[in-house]
């Protein structure tokens, strides 16, 4: 009988003691990060598995044990919804629910532990938050709070140049310190992956003093970095080229670095974001060749109207605003679609804008439309999947660039946010000089957007078929007033795509 | 005697020649008769279609802005694709009631339909829908979406609808709207308001 019950204390002790003595706590705890602030969660490992104990978990999120000593069990409870465990099962019972664990629950005298696991699977799906565990940078998130993942990589050479990834996007503030660039996040905290080690005239990128900046530190053979921020795609990457300086930096605080921008003492300057500047827009004059278009009761054709209002736009942002000035054709021929938008995209178009008349059977439809892209659900999911697969290419320098795989005609998908701004700005420059249909901005599987691998929106500027809009349509006057109106509009979103970008 | 002998000969002449008749009637006879029979047969079965469903068919609205449903009796089908091939030869035959306007060319026929086990319905027209079709970007959403919207509001087996003209798959109908792949249903187009002509 005493061996007996000897052999059960030892069957208990084995087990449950031996492994805690040895494995111990995690050399990095866990950091439960919500947006009430952070607080360290005490975990143990075991057998390599890293286990949470239950009273720690009443005591982070406010749950209630109660064990039952009849079933060898342990109910977790929170708003009258519970999670049922058994010692030494991988599984929880949630609601009824099985929920594997990748370890079982544990019962160490009168603690009980769970593995970390537990707190993102079963008691997420009770828990009135959020609960998500980032296990490579050992973080638990607790509620809406906004933790970007952010990763880098640095391509060595001069200039040296490194490419920081913030995913979800988040507005950056870059400021220019001596000897390095600071980047401020606007986020709750950073999701920082292991940096890469320093290359060429980078030193080395690591967090900084708050949870929310990131320090760019330079060599001293560096002159003065720059950054540009760009965000597409639900990732905002900031890309920073840091030249070598003229001569050795001094320390000191008269240092004079050589450079487009002479530093200014005192305050940290805001460095100028530097985007890309406009250099090409492409018009797509609608239809042409045999593809006439819309006819009107005179003859007068669609693909006619068209090509002059093209070569209006053509003439008038040359000669104004510089930029060169493609149109997908500039006689009658015809052209597919993709013809088309091979031709802007070739160009390196900032900017895509086709132009068309409308008709219609209601003869009394009239007013100028802006089109831009809407994607149907199964082409946003071949983006999304795109987004979030990617490909990941070795960078030089060590560390990675993730590069997204889109079909190429989706690639209009990465512009939808600016086309639906470009429909806004168009339709606001049109109303100003024409009449506008009763629904003056529409969203649709347009062909010839979604091909387009830039800003993109398609006009038509009005009604071919109403008899008032057709005499209009011929006079002078009024194609003057078409080609005005885009080249505001073009004016204004060549201003806001050339600023700095605040996501 | 020889007489006698002359007149039984006439006889049995005769009678040869009647049976010959006889036999040649037999021969020719009966074709004509299963000819007669033949449309009767056919036309017994046209009471059973008498049966229908209530089907929502799609028009322009009278400003020429969206989509109305109006709902029409169509035959009852004993599947899925034939039932989508009634209702389509409906939305394809019938006028547009006023104040509403047809968008779908007229003299577009329907070549074929079929719906596969994902839920894929493919309409295939003839090639007038894209001949006849008058353009203009809405126009052609309109057109695009009364056909769409008219499969997947009667048949709850259809998700989405991919447009083949002549049997092939095209980029367009007039040179807008985005046809190389199934569409889902565009509610946003319909007008509930003037959902009531009839």
């Amino acid at each position: 009988m005493r061996a007996t019950t000897l052999l059960a204390a030892l069957l208990i002790f084995v087990p449950t003691t031996r492994p805690y003595a040895q494995d111990g706590t995690p050399a990095t705890p866990v950091t439960l990060v919500s947006r009430e602030g952070r607080r360290p969660v005490p975990t143990t490992l075991q057998g390599g598995r890293e286990l949470v104990p239950l009273d720690e978990v009443v005591a982070l999120f406010g749950v209630s044990v109660r064990e039952d000593a009849l079933a060898g069990g342990v109910t977790v409870s929170y708003r009258g919804r519970s999670i049922v465990a058994s010692a030494n099962r991988p599984m929880v019972s949630v609601e009824g629910r099985i929920v594997t664990l990748p370890s079982p629950v544990v019962r160490s005298g009168r603690r009980w532990l769970v593995p970390i696991e537990f707190l993102p699977t079963a008691l997420a799906s009770i828990y009135d938050r959020r609960i998500e565990l980032r296990r490579a940078s050992r973080l638990l998130l607790v509620g809406d709070v906004r933790l970007p993942r952010v990763s880098a990589a640095i391509i060595a050479g001069s200039p040296t140049r490194a490419e920081v990834e913030i995913v979800p996007a988040a507005p950056v503030a870059v400021t220019v310190e001596r000897g390095r660039l600071l980047l401020r996040i606007d986020a709750d905290g950073l999701d920082l992956a292991t940096p890469p080690a320093g290359a060429g005239l980078i030193d080395r990128i690591r967090s900084g003093d708050q949870p929310t900046t990131l320090i760019v530190s330079l060599t001293d053979a560096a002159g003065t970095g720059r950054a540009t921020v760009a965000t597409a795609n639900n990732i905002t990457r900031v890309l920073i080229e840091v030249p070598a300086a003229a001569e050795p930096r001094v320390p000191g605080p008269e240092s004079r670095v050589p450079g487009p921008e002479s530093r200014v003492p005192g305050p940290a300057p805001r460095i100028p974001i530097v985007s890309r500047a406009w250099q090409t827009i492409a018009i797509d004059p609608g239809h042409g060749g045999d593809d006439v278009g819309v006819r009107g009761a005179r003859g007068v054709e669609e693909k006619q109207l068209t090509l002059d209002v093209a070569r209006r736009l053509k003439t008038m942002v040359e000669a104004r605003l510089g930029l060169r000035v493609i149109l997908t054709r500039d006689d009658d021929r015809t052209l597919s679609l993709d013809e088309r938008a091979a031709v802007a995209n070739n160009g390196k178009a900032n900017l895509l804008l086709s132009l068309h008349v409308n008709g219609s059977r209601a003869t009394i439809s009239s007013g100028a439309e802006v089109f831009h892209l809407q994607l149907d659900r199964e082409s946003e999911g071949v983006v999304r999947a795109a987004a979030v697969e990617g490909v990941a290419l070795p960078a030089l320098g060590g560390g990675t660039r993730r590069l997204d795989l889109i079909p190429w005609d989706l690639a209009q998908a990465r512009y939808l946010d600016d086309s639906a701004r470009l429909a806004n700005v168009l339709q606001e420059e049109l109303q100003r000089q024409v009449p506008m249909s009763a629904q003056p901005i529409r969203q649709a599987p347009m062909r010839l957007l979604a091909a387009a691998n830039m800003p993109a929106a398609l006009i038509e500027v009005a009604y071919l078929t109403n008899p008032e809009q057709a005499a209009r349509l011929g006079t002078e006057d009024f194609k003057a007033s078409i080609a005005q109106a885009v080249f505001s509009a073009i004016v204004r979103f060549r201003a806001w795509s050339e600023e700095p970008r605040r996501p | 005697m020889s007489m006698k002998a002359w007149w039984l000969a006439f006889v049995g002449g005769l009678a040869t020649l009647v049976v010959i008749a006889v036999v040649v009637a037999r021969i020719y006879g009966p074709a004509t008769s299963e000819q007669a029979e033949a449309p009767a047969e056919s036309t017994t079965p046209a009471p059973v279609e008498t049966a229908h469903i209530t089907a929502t068919l799609f028009f322009g609205s009278a400003d020429g802005q969206g989509l109305v449903p109006i709902r029409r009796d169509v035959p009852l089908a004993g599947n899925v694709v034939e039932q989508g091939r009634q209702i389509l030869t409906a939305q394809l035959r019938e006028a547009a009631p006023p104040p509403s306007v047809t968008v779908v060319p007229e003299g577009t026929t329907l070549r074929a339909f079929y719906v596969t086990d994902q839920g894929d319905a493919f309409i295939d027209l003839s090639p007038e829908v894209v001949s006849r079709h008058p353009g203009g970007s809405l126009n052609e959403l309109l057109t695009v979406y009364a056909l769409v919207n008219a499969v997947t509001a009667n048949l709850p087996a259809a998700r989405r609808v991919q447009i083949l003209v002549d049997g092939k798959e095209v980029d367009t109908l007039a040179g807008h709207v985005d046809l190389r792949r199934p569409l889902t249903p565009d509610t946003s187009l319909v007008r509930q308001a003037e959902a009531s002509g009839k």
